[in-house]
């Protein structure tokens, strides 16, 4: 094998300039491919954080049913307090799960006394949701820091105060129809306010879970969802799986499943756009193996072309077919592997630039968010095999032909 | 008994829908280390008949048989193989790879054919650079030896796996009279001191009497077979 990579190293700077050419293509491709995975991987990741961590937990759960109606924000899908007792106690077990939040959700009106308007309100226990949604607190643009809100309290979004004109330290009154229908109000200090992630349009605002179910004059402890945040977000799915596994066994008389298990893309339209980044993460790997394919075939078929007499000459001293098979196919290996290290190295290097420079961005409603692209090590792996597997195959043509020539056309070839 | 034998031997190319006869039915045998010449002019068949004898081509018809293998039985595979252990070849143009020494030329066979170790290896190489005179010349590559310094390296590489035939197509075609005369001379004394069978193709008078046996070639059939036929007619 050494003495087969030898002769073919030397093939290869016969044409330097023709090698160069080619190994430049392989490195420009995979330091755009590469750095587009850094960069766009890091702006998916924490774009996802923000709603994660801010707002949606990892996971939730809900009653069936709930998501399906979810603007309404039903009070009659609410988990009994039986139903959330087996949830947290399913969550206890699953060894992957950090900790979690009950919320109980309801829409209601919001007054300041002189102009009312909706708001859709979350009930948390303070300790649990910071917890499960640690940057929910950073984006408290006005209040004091310290417990999320306590109870008494609101915490309400930008947009709702600088429209209602209200600030920290007012008074105001959510008022709320109950499952019955019944309406009930209840005055709140404003303890804080909220910054939106997404832009106009927010309108969620935090009172204390007791306050809620107090508010909502519930006779349980009834909630609405529960938000589950994991130790280590890239096992959402397995997580997902098991939840259900453990879940879908919680049933109703009809032997149907009560309970629905969400991961957060099930929750966020910006999904999409999460998948938006997968497919054109997808769609440049593609355009990477067409130029290692093009540009390694094409150099390939031109070694092959111009060695033609070479070729018969080997063959016609006795060199096996698979011998001059493996000359040319090494050929192929040895641009891909020499263009893959050389552009591993380089986009290495440029994801170290750009977190050195460290250049910010705006996301939504977050300024000065620092752009910080990192690489998973499977991310190099996978990039760096795809080249030299494709470089291979590139080869495969041309080295298949050289070693099935004719000796004696070969040898006649002018 | 012969190292090559031949009898009936047919050769016929098929181009479009013609027939094409380029080798009509000769029979002949070749003792080992013996120095022999196909000689005729272009087109007359030399190059057709080496091509078989060295396992390259196979007979139309008749029977050909290298070192007692009949070579028409060899597939691809099976030939190259024979080829690699058994017979050298000289090329007119020399056919040296470009991006080898000398040394590594004349290495070729030991290391990408018959894979022997590489200090044995090296022994061998050395032996018959030493033979050939080009010892000195080594560490070049083929474009900084002259013509004649490339076919002493091409006979070296023939040599090199000690084979029991050489086959050299008009190997002194790109040679002045003098070099050929020399690689010529190298050549015999290669016989005599590797006991080779030397079977070359030349359409120069003036090195076919070089050659210790001759077999002229003309349209395709040797010329004893055409004296043999025309003294059946008579």
């Amino acid at each position: 094998m050494l003495d087969v990579l030898s002769i073919a190293s030397r093939n290869l700077l016969r044409y330097r300039r023709r090698t160069l050419l080619t190994l430049l293509l392989i490195v420009i491709g995979m330091i755009a491919v590469l750095l587009f995975i850094a960069v766009a991987g890091s702006f998916k990741s924490m774009m996802v954080s923000q709603f994660t961590d801010s707002v949606l937990g990892h996971l939730q759960v809900h009653r069936k049913g709930y998501v399906a109606s979810i603007d309404n924000l039903p009070l009659n899908l609410n988990m009994k307090p039986g139903m959330v007792a087996k949830v947290e106690e399913a969550l206890k077990q699953n060894a992957a799960v950090e900790t979690w939040s009950p919320r109980v959700k309801f829409g209601g009106m919001f007054s300041n006394f002189a102009e009312t308007t909706s708001i859709r309100v979350n009930g948390i226990d303070s300790a649990r949701e910071a917890a499960t949604t640690p940057l929910l607190a950073s984006r408290m643009i006005e209040g004091e820091q310290g417990a999320l809100v306590g109870k008494g309290q609101i915490v309400i979004p930008v947009l709702l105060a600088r429209g209602m004109k209200t600030k920290i330290g007012d008074t105001v009154v959510l008022v709320a129809t109950n499952r019955d229908g019944s309406v009930n109000g209840k005055t709140f200090v404003v303890r804080g306010i909220l910054e939106g992630i997404s832009g106009p349009g927010g309108r969620d605002g935090y009172i204390h879970i007791d306050d809620a179910r107090d508010l909502l004059r519930m006779q349980e402890a009834e909630v609405s969802e529960i938000a589950i945040r994991l130790k280590d977000f890239s096992r959402l799915g397995q997580v997902e799986t098991q939840l259900k596994q453990v879940l879908g066994g919680l049933t109703n008389k009809e032997g149907k499943p009560v309970l629905d298990v969400h991961t957060w893309a099930d929750l966020s339209p910006f999904s999409s756009l999460a998948k938006m980044i997968d497919l054109m993460t997808l769609f440049i790997k593609i355009v990477l193996v067409s130029i290692v394919l093009v540009s390694v075939m094409n150099v390939m078929i031109m070694a092959v072309f111009e060695r033609i007499r070479e070729i018969g000459t080997i063959a016609a001293i006795g060199t096996p077919p698979s011998r001059i098979l493996s000359l040319f196919l090494a050929e192929g290996l040895m641009l891909g592997i020499v263009g893959t290290v050389a552009g591993t190295v380089l986009s290495l290097a440029a994801i170290f630039g750009i977190n050195l420079w460290r250049p910010t961005f705006a996301f939504g409603q977050q300024q000065n968010l620092v752009m910080a692209p990192t690489i998973a090590t499977g991310d190099v792996l996978t990039i760096a095999v795809l080249v030299v597997v494709v470089a291979i195959i590139a080869s495969l043509q041309p080295a298949w032909k050289a070693s099935r020539m004719d000796p004696i056309s070969a040898l006649r070839h002018v | 008994m012969a190292l090559i034998s031949a009898e009936l031997l047919v050769k016929t190319y098929r181009v479009g829908d013609i027939d094409v006869p380029a080798i009509k039915g000769v029979d002949f045998s070749i003792e080992p280390s013996s120095f022999v010449a196909f000689v005729g002019p272009s087109g007359s068949g030399k190059s057709t008949l080496l091509n078989m004898i060295g396992c390259l081509d196979h007979p139309t018809f008749g029977t050909l048989k290298v070192l007692d293998t009949d070579i028409a039985t060899l597939d691809r595979r099976a030939a190259a193989r024979f080829r690699g252990e058994h017979i050298g070849f000289v090329f007119q143009d020399f056919n040296l790879i470009p991006v080898l020494t000398v040394f590594e030329n004349v290495e070729y066979p030991l290391r990408m054919v018959q894979k022997w170790p590489a200090e044995k290896r090296r022994t061998q190489v050395l032996r018959m650079l030493e033979a050939v005179g080009m010892s000195d010349q080594a560490d070049k590559r083929p474009d900084q030896i002259s013509g004649g310094q490339k076919q002493r390296v091409a006979i070296a590489r023939a040599l090199v796996s000690q084979p029991k035939l050489v086959l050299a197509d008009e190997p002194t075609a790109n040679l002045d009279h003098d070099t050929a005369h020399r690689v010529l001379e190298l050549m015999k004394k290669m016989r005599d001191d590797f006991k080779t069978t030397f079977v070359f193709s030349t359409h120069d008078p003036k090195i076919m009497g070089e050659a210790e046996i001759i077999f002229t070639l003309e349209d395709g059939r040797l010329d004893s077979d055409i004296q043999q036929e025309e003294l059946g007619h008579a």
